[in-house]
């Protein structure tokens, strides 16, 4: 455990033996704001990393994580300054060295994984030239660069032929690319590295490649590494402590396991119960309201409006770092909390089966796009009243398959049988009221609403083409749906781009329901979202499904998500159904390798052996 | 449709940021570059409007020395036949303007008409009209404008008629681009959902969003009307002598520029002025435009950092 | 453990690589719209004004000459037929005479052609490199005080038009203001225009002045937006000096949009020197064209307009090829 900085209060330095390794990175008090004076977007941010450790900074969009991550290099992006604080590296601060100095320390002795390989990487540049460059560029750090190139290669699992050397970005896999980022960034034996989220966009399997070879690599190097991450399940298999950061502050930081176990920050405990567990069948508390910008977070602690426990004092002053069980929270009813056990997440109960035909029955589907084939043979049946979760990686055909029963894709053979009756394959050839009883939810919340017209426009619209309802009744439908979603009246008169994306969602869910449909087909309706909104979100779902007897296809890569919300689990492997059943037997008793490699490689909170 | 609601906006909304067109335009207008370019063109259009009414003699009257130097009577002196060039210059405008308006109209209702009809109805349609569009393009308008002109005579309708046609093809082509964009937005399907015919989705769901585009591309279109019919003039295609146009002016009396400069100059500059100013306000718009409608990507860029960065 | 590299896929869809596919296809449709051009052209100059011999000749027209052109027209003949031997012929290189000089089109035609084409290639070439160069400038320096002016002279310089800046550079620079210029050029017939370099001052600086605005703007948004990319932004965090950041990572990147505009304005010449050689009187095919209509005289007019048509086609080929080897995404196949 390494202790904080000095300038935080004695009484909250934790007693705690001398670390072993030396401290490589320190950060004291950093300020980032938009431009010199204007609003703070990162502020006070303290810790240290000793070698060969790992820190997780976990937040979610909007927390600062990234701004803090580039600024470890010494580097803010266009429109922000780095206005106080100290990040030592070995002793010297980065932010006190000329430019020239600083590019000689970047990529040498501290350097950063990207997010985004594919657009980190030049696409006009060939692999074999960028990861060569870094060396170049820094010619005393190394003996033998052409040999050190091939050497980092093999250490991220690529075979250095001159072949590979000499291809473009654009010719390789994710995962590919995000090695080449982890040669670029450990090609000079640095001592600190920077890992912005390196695993987003990629499966599954691949990112549990990535992060051991990530993990082998810390370790052989003996770096103090810092990885960023939204992803609270991924940190937990991969750090030795976390900082939890919420509207540019570190609100919780302490050791892993325990600050996961048992957390006190208020923002923290929502964090942890909005993270599904594919190991329990829990209901998914999430966190109302949304972060507060830069400029919108008041005198007190910024978490005040959506936290459970806040009291007057809060919105007073901002809560100074307080030492509870071994790690510093900022809270200032820090000690009452921790002795209040964090609310357990009730078991969800699953609904009793409903007799009757199957809703929606698939049967032989074949589908493809021009001439590649998209899907091949695909069946399954939604009971009346069932959510049933369609589960796949990219490419493994599933949101083509909601296209089909949809309507969206008309290439499609088989057949497709709502309620009994085989269903047209353009949704132009439906009959309206089949329209009506089939609904989609689509999976990017910023272009699935008119940015020309208002909320209530957008639902109405809904009423209007598919009944003849008048103006009255409309009104008190739209009004009733919003209010199904959680959502105010004031919203009606809003447009889309004054919402955010949980916001945006929930009216694309009212949208679906106003109209009073049948069948909901929710298409990685939270895959664009945080975590926290995820959850209010799936909950939602799950409370209207269970309530007007919905039946559902559920879409999603999250496999973790399927156990708090479905019934049934159909799990597809590029275009095939690999398997299919209740959800409990196929989490907890795959008979399908793919499956059973799937739930393996699910990352999980509270792994044993993590790292440090 | 309006379901009444309550003034209040919703916590935590972003800062309102007007979609209408209308407003729009009012915050163009309101940027240096918006009022600069408002100001200049509309001062010339001023000009050519009011100019016949309060010019002081007849444009074709002759009444002066040819090429004669300005005077207090005649105070942009003479052109090359000795008529009074401020009388000539204030008539000359008027024709200019209102045909630059109307081939632009032309040329923008029918380009956008093609371009959002082949983007929405795809295959052979859009094969069509693309084709079409294509072969219309390989050559230049000046050129497309002279050949016709040359054989029918200049008729004013027939260069308005021309000067449109011409410009429908690259509009046609920057519609079709953003309505392909527009096509693949994910609202667009969910209004197909619904049952709506083809025509209502593009008219009641694309169209609306296609307003800042169509916009800029009327801004340029006329300010290249304006170019090309006083190019068309000053060669010799606008009206037929001894009519007073600028164009034409400025040709007319290049033998005499030191002589008598004025005649050429102020036509110059009153086409120049008119020109810079409705570009310069196209420009405005469009800087507008990009600051509000973001394109997705962007607008949830600004989710993710929790604030706006860049411009 | 390594992890077995994935093997390139084949271009399994087509043989024959990229950039030969896209010619392929180009030359197809470059074809097409020249059949489509000269269809046009050929309705345009003798089916629409009714007989052309009449529009021709105008006032005087007596029987006996009608006749005349009628023959040299083949207007005697069925469209089709007029139109055959016409497209044949200009395949051929038979073009036929001009009806104003009577001399054989080509001949009188050539060189003209070789003096627009040379003016066009040199201002192409000084408007794309000061474009190129300004634009890039205007990027790195960007909100400074370059940045804002050049922008505010761009815009003016690009709204007005070509031959107000003609007239502008001739009143300043030959007749007004200074007189170190020739105004209009007097070269004797039958000569070329590089032998008579002063001429080509006036002309080439205004084309200039046209084309490198659009240029400059390309050039400068392509290059903010790839300065402000996530590859520079990483190459500025490998510790890589700035200079190799813009000249290795962020130009290289820019250089492909722009070149599409530089095309573009290469397409804009071929009628732009219509106007700017009548203005210089410059003895180029803009000029002749602009004689040509005011005379009917039609075999010239429908051989100028074939030609400009032609060269479009050709442009709009090399300019695609040129951005399609400047960008590796599109040249390689995964």
């Amino acid at each position: 455990m390494s202790a904080p900085d000095s300038s935080w209060p004695d009484s909250a330095r934790p007693a705690s033996p001398v670390p072993a390794s030396p401290v490589r990175l320190k950060v004291t008090d950093l300020e980032i704001r938009l431009g010199q004076s204007g609003h703070d977007v990162v502020r006070d941010v303290c810790f240290t990393v000793a070698a060969g450790q790992v820190l997780g900074l976990v937040g979610e969009s909007g927390s600062g994580k990234t701004t803090v991550a580039l600024a470890l290099l010494g580097h803010t992006r266009r429109g922000l300054c780095i206005t106080a604080g100290q990040v030592l590296l070995d002793g010297t601060d980065l932010l006190a060295l000329s430019p020239r100095e600083l590019r000689a320390v970047r990529g040498a002795r501290v350097s950063y994984v990207p997010q985004d390989p594919s657009s980190a990487l030049n696409p006009a540049l060939r692999v074999g030239t960028q990861v060569a460059e870094v060396l170049r560029v820094h010619p005393q750090t190394v003996g033998d660069p052409s040999g050190r190139v091939a050497e980092v290669m093999r250490e991220v699992s690529l075979d250095p032929t001159p072949e590979l050397l000499r291809r473009y970005p654009h010719q390789l896999s994710g995962g590919q690319q995000q090695r080449i980022a982890l040669a670029m960034a450990f090609a000079c034996r640095p001592s600190v590295i920077v890992l912005d989220e390196p695993t987003t966009g990629l499966d599954v399997t691949t990112q549990r490649h990535v992060l051991e070879t990530v993990r082998g690599l810390c370790r052989s190097y003996g770096v103090a590494a810092v990885y960023v991450s939204h992803d609270l399940a991924v940190v937990s298999g991969m750090v030795s402590q976390v900082a939890v950061m919420y509207a540019g502050r570190i609100v919780e930081i302490g050791s892993t396991a325990p600050l996961f176990g048992e957390p006190v920050h208020p923002y923290t405990r929502g964090l942890i119960g909005a993270v599904p567990s594919p190991e329990h069948a829990e209901v998914l508390t999430g966190i109302e309201g949304q972060q507060p910008r830069p400029g919108r977070r008041g005198a007190g602690c910024s978490f005040v409006a959506r936290c459970d426990y806040a009291i007057a004092d809060c919105a007073k002053q901002v809560p100074e770092p307080v030492l509870v069980a071994g790690r510093s929270v900022r809270c200032l009813r820090a000690l009452e909390i921790q002795v209040t056990p964090s609310p357990r997440l009730p078991v969800l109960t699953q609904p009793p089966a409903m007799a009757g035909r199957a809703t929606l029955s698939v049967q032989g589907v074949t589908a493809s796009y021009g001439s590649t084939p998209v899907l091949s043979d695909v069946s399954l049946q939604v009971p009346p009243g069932t959510c049933v979760a369609v589960v796949g990686e990219s490419g493994s055909g599933k949101t083509t398959l909601a296209r089909c029963v949809a309507g969206l894709h008309r290439n499609w053979t088989g057949e497709i049988a709502f309620a009994g009756t085989p269903l047209a394959h353009a949704a132009r050839q439906r009959d309206k009221d089949v329209l009506r009883r089939v609904q989609y939810v689509f999976q990017n919340p910023y272009t699935s609403l008119n940015p020309r017209k208002t909320v209530g426009q957008i639902i109405d619209q809904q009423l209007t083409q598919f009944t003849g309802l008048s103006h009255r009744d409309r009104s008190e439908r739209v009004l009733g749906v919003l209010k199904d979603v959680s959502l105010g009246q004031d919203f009606l008169s809003s447009y889309p781009d004054q919402l955010s994306g949980g916001e945006r969602q929930r009216v694309a869910i009212a949208r679906a329901l106003v109209v009073q449909p049948e069948l909901l087909i929710c298409d990685e309706v939270t895959s664009a979202l945080d975590v926290s909104v995820q959850a209010i979100i799936v909950e939602l779902l799950r409370r209207i499904q269970q309530k007007q007897q919905l039946a559902m296809i559920f879409i999603t890569h999250n496999l973790a998500l399927v156990r708090s919300i479905a019934q049934t689990a159909v799990v597809l492997r590029q275009g095939q159904v690999a398997e299919s059943g209740p959800v409990e037997q196929i989490l907890e008793h795959p008979s399908d390798p793919y499956t059973q490699r799937l739930i393996r490689d699910v990352p999980r909170i509270s792994q044993p052996g993590s790292a440090g | 449709m309006a379901v009444t609601a309550p003034a209040a906006a919703p916590r935590h909304a972003l800062p309102v940021r007007r979609h209408h067109w209308g407003s729009m335009l009012w915050a163009a207008a309101k940027t240096p570059r918006g009022m600069i370019g408002l100001g200049l063109a509309s001062f010339v259009a001023l000009v050519a409007i009011i100019g016949p009414f309060v010019a002081p003699d007849s444009p074709d009257a002759l009444v002066t020395l040819a090429f004669g130097k300005p005077s207090s009577q005649f105070l942009l002196g003479g052109d090359f036949l000795g008529r009074d060039v401020l009388s000539r210059v204030l008539n000359g405008g008027w024709v200019l303007l209102l045909m630059a308006v109307c081939a632009t109209a032309l040329g923008v209702i029918g380009g956008a008409a093609a371009g959002v009809s082949a983007a929405y109805l795809r295959g052979a349609s859009d094969g069509i009209i693309m084709r079409a569009v294509d072969v219309i393009l390989s050559f230049p308008q000046l050129v497309f404008a002279l050949l016709l002109l040359s054989l029918l005579g200049p008729k004013l309708w027939l260069i308005t008629l021309t000067v449109g046609v011409s410009h429908a093809p690259q509009v046609a082509r920057v519609l079709r681009s953003a309505t392909l964009d527009l096509s693949e937005r994910d609202f667009v399907k969910a209004a197909e959902l619904q049952g709506m015919r083809p025509a209502k989705v593009m008219w009641k769901e694309i169209v609306p969003n296609l307003v800042s585009p169509l916009t800029v591309e009327a801004g340029l279109r006329l300010t290249y009307s304006i170019v090309i019919m006083a190019g068309l003039a000053f060669l010799g295609f606008g009206q037929e002598p001894p009519a007073a146009t600028w164009g034409t002016m400025i040709n007319e009396n290049r033998d005499g520029l030191t002589l008598n400069p004025w005649a050429v100059i102020v036509p110059s500059l009153l086409i120049a002025v008119l020109t810079i100013g409705t570009n310069t306000f196209t420009d405005a718009f469009a800087r507008v435009a990009i600051g509000i409608d973001r394109r997705p990507q962007e607008a949830a860029l600004i989710d993710d950092l929790g604030q706006e960065t860049g411009q | 453990m390594a992890v077995a590299t994935a093997p390139v896929r084949s271009a399994a869809s087509s043989s024959a690589h990229p950039i030969t596919r896209l010619i392929r296809r180009r030359l197809a449709f470059g074809v097409l719209t020249l059949f489509l051009v000269s269809v046009v052209v050929f309705w345009a100059t003798q089916v629409l004004p009714g007989n052309a011999a009449y529009a021709l000749l105008g006032r005087n027209a007596t029987p006996a000459k009608v006749h005349i052109v009628e023959i040299e027209l083949h207007l005697n003949h069925g469209i089709f037929d007029q139109y055959w031997v016409w497209i044949s012929g200009v395949c051929t290189g038979r073009l036929g005479q001009s009806l104003v000089t009577q001399l054989p089109v080509w001949s009188y035609v050539a060189p003209k052609l070789l003096n627009s084409a040379f003016l066009v290639l040199v201002t192409g070439v000084i408007g794309a490199i000061l474009g190129v160069a300004l634009g890039a400038v205007a990027a790195l320096r960007r909100d400074g005080w370059f940045d804002r002016v050049s922008s505010v002279v761009v815009l003016a310089v690009t709204s007005v038009p070509e031959f107000v800046v003609a007239i502008a550079l001739i009143i300043m620079f030959s007749t007004v203001l200074w007189h170190i210029l020739p105004s209009v050029s007097l070269i004797p017939p039958g000569t070329y225009a590089w032998s008579e370099p002063e001429l080509l001052v006036l002309p080439v600086a205004t084309l200039v002045l046209v084309i490198v605005p659009y240029i400059q703007r390309m050039m400068r948004a392509a290059m903010v937006e790839a300065l402000a990319s996530d590859y520079v932004e990483m190459a500025r965090l490998k510790g890589v000096p700035e200079r190799r950041v813009v000249l290795v990572h962020a130009l290289p990147n820019a250089i492909a949009p722009t070149i599409q505009v530089i095309g573009l304005n290469f397409l804009y010449l071929a009628g732009g020197i219509v106007l700017v050689e009548y203005v210089f009187n410059f003895p180029g095919i803009g000029q002749a064209l602009v004689s040509a209509v005011n005379d009917r005289d039609i075999p010239t007019i429908q051989f100028i307009v074939l030609v400009l048509a032609a060269f479009y086609v050709v442009m709009n080929i090399v300019t695609d090829v040129v951005a399609l080897l400047a960008t590796p995404r599109r040249r390689i196949a995964r």
